[in-house]
């Protein structure tokens, strides 16, 4: 009603361009959340192994890769997609479109939610892992069996924050000529003054950014036992 | 039969623990469970070190229940966990059975902790489990079948009494019943070593005194040697065999429960009795005011055994014509062993005296004249 009183024309919105740029988006996050999941959680899990371990290297590779990490997070991420243009290119073979925005994309969410998943772990109770050890539990079954399941409310909160740090991510991967509803908004919005269409595409991403939201928020319920 | 030497009751009411461990010492190959050897451990960097655990030795039996009881801060904690290697001593060895732990690479250390269980203070299971599922846990550790693990946690949840918790998360149970859990799931891999880490001291007083029967009966029934760290001397005196007094980083007493209780060497192991028997500075205070002459002493009388029970003072007084005043007394058992701590005036000429002694020393336990 707001909007409509103040002039916007919405008979001059182009829904199918805004349905394909939907899709491209959900398939934007899905492929790189995929892939963030697979890659962060590794390396959360390492970061965490290797802080608490007692040798000399162990605390070594913690620092390194800690330090891969925080470089990767600092720098901005339009900067990031711009300068690994050749690397995109090099794995997915394009730099633009839904595949060639998820190499960026997965770069800057992974040690992002690699950290997540370290601070995650931390919270697990040390006396629990004590008595693993104690039971005579390898390092693989204190992961498997101790760490993951102990955090998993934490962890799916992680995944959470992660994908609603991917759904901005995705808006500005427009630039590189990246599609999905951010393209669609800066290039009718910004670009032609067209800002019924900008309107529209920023509704849905706050639909998706609440619906992972109230998903997640679930399914931490579900998993809590405290 | 394990060795349990306090369930044994002394003939005639006269124990001789001398001559019962020389005994037991001649016994004691192949009955060893336990051995530490000259163990130290200190934390820190070159420039500042601190000692937590210094010149350890120890050697518990097969079938024991033996206590470590020390202040916070004593290095119990760390003595216990070194059993495990769950902290490495920075020298010494580690000795279960015939094996030394301490020489193991990390995967052979791995499946010799399965055979020592432990319990924690803060019981420290799995909230994202089950009661089921902690108690398969371990099982589950060495990829045991699916049958055999229902069956045996089933029966460990009866022998807790748990049965009807089954299913539920350690979040809905109470402090008691998680330290049962505990207790089950550490005795899942039919370990020969049980370490107690001060399993009731986040817990009332009655249900630490339920807990402590059932490890007693644990003991009994399975034979699993016990040790258990604690700051109360109720706990040792309860189930104990043999205690081991620590204090900065040193054992500065071990032996019997029964001797070291009632004959404590060490200012700190007094202290530990002390605090269980608050009346002993009343009694100090008591003898002080009390007027002292030729014809008074005060003794102190330690019973043991079933002569605890017996009218042993009055007949030595009835045949020596001494008469006497119990400014004190006590009697209860340690583990199963009965015992009695008196202390009294006697009144009466000195020969009388110490014919009433001469008398007394040859029933019952000890005899010292403290004022």
């Amino acid at each position: 009603m707001i909007l409509l009183s103040t002039g916007f024309d919405f008979s001059k919105i182009y829904w199918s361009e805004i349905w394909t740029a939907t899709w491209d988006t959900l398939r934007m996050l899905f492929f790189s959340g995929i892939f963030t999941f697979i890659i962060g959680l590794p390396i959360g899990i390492l970061l965490f192994m290797t802080a608490r371990g007692n040798s000399v290297w162990s605390r070594m590779l913690y620092r390194v890769i800690s330090f891969i990490v925080n470089i990767l997070r600092s720098v901005p991420f339009v900067i990031l997609m711009i300068s690994i243009i050749p690397l995109t290119k090099l794995i997915v073979g394009t730099s633009i479109g839904v595949l060639g925005s998820i190499p960026p994309l997965v770069l800057a969410a992974a040690p992002f939610f690699a950290r997540l998943v370290e601070t995650s772990l931390r919270e697990v109770d040390r006396g629990v892992i004590e008595a693993a050890e104690a039971m005579g539990a390898s390092k693989g079954q204190i992961v498997g069996k101790v760490l993951l399941p102990e955090s998993m409310p934490s962890l799916i909160a992680g995944i959470t924050i992660t994908i609603v740090t991917l759904v901005s991510y995705t808006a500005m991967s427009g630039l590189i000529g990246g599609g999905g509803l951010g393209d669609l908004a800066i290039r009718y919005g910004y670009q032609r003054y067209e800002m019924e269409i900008m309107v529209v595409a920023v509704i849905l991403m706050i639909i998706i950014v609440q619906l992972i939201q109230v998903l997640g928020d679930i399914l931490v319920k579900r998993f809590s036992r405290k | 039969m394990t060795c349990q030497p306090f369930s044994v009751v002394p003939e005639k009411g006269f124990f001789d623990h001398k001559k019962f461990f020389s005994l037991l010492d001649q016994k004691r190959e192949g009955t060893i469970m336990i051995q530490l050897k000259q163990l130290s451990k200190t934390y820190g960097s070159k420039h500042k070190q601190t000692v937590a655990l210094s010149d350890i030795n120890v050697t518990i039996d097969r079938g024991e229940i033996f206590g470590i009881i020390g202040h916070s801060g004593a290095g119990k904690s760390t003595l216990l966990r070194s059993i495990n290697l769950l902290e490495r001593p920075t020298a010494g060895e580690v000795w279960i059975g015939d094996t030394n732990l301490t020489a193991l690479s990390d995967v052979d250390l791995q499946g010799q902790r399965r055979k020592i269980g432990m319990i924690f203070q803060h019981f420290n299971l799995l909230s994202s489990a089950t009661i089921f599922d902690n108690i398969a846990f371990p099982l589950r550790l060495v990829r045991t079948p699916k049958a055999e693990v229902e069956q045996k946690v089933d029966n460990l949840l009866k022998l807790v009494g748990l049965e009807e918790h089954r299913n539920k998360y350690p979040s809905q149970l109470s402090g008691g019943q998680k330290q049962r859990v505990g207790i089950a799931r550490a005795l899942a891999n039919d370990p020969e070593v049980l370490l107690c880490d001060e399993a009731t001291s986040a817990l009332d007083p009655q249900t630490t005194q339920s807990i402590l029967r059932l490890l007693l009966d644990i003991n009994k029934q399975f034979g699993i040697t016990i040790v258990l760290i604690t700051h109360e001397m109720h706990v040792i005196q309860t189930i104990c065999d043999t205690v081991a007094v620590i204090h900065d980083g040193r054992i500065v007493e071990q032996g019997p429960v029964t001797e070291v209780f009632l004959k404590p060497q060490h200012a700190v192991t007094r202290d530990f009795i002390r605090e269980e028997n608050e009346s002993a500075e009343l009694l100090d205070r008591l003898i002080a005011s009390l007027p002292s002459n030729d014809h008074t002493e005060v003794v102190k009388i330690n019973f043991l055994g079933t002569s605890t029970y017996q009218p042993i003072l009055s007949e030595a007084v009835q045949a020596t014509g001494v008469s006497f005043a119990i400014l004190q007394g006590t009697i209860a058992t340690m583990k199963d062993t009965p015992y009695g701590q008196l202390i009294v005036r006697f009144e009466g000429d000195k020969e009388a005296i110490a014919k009433t002694y001469e008398m007394l020393r040859t029933q019952v336990h000890e005899l010292e004249v403290i004022g």
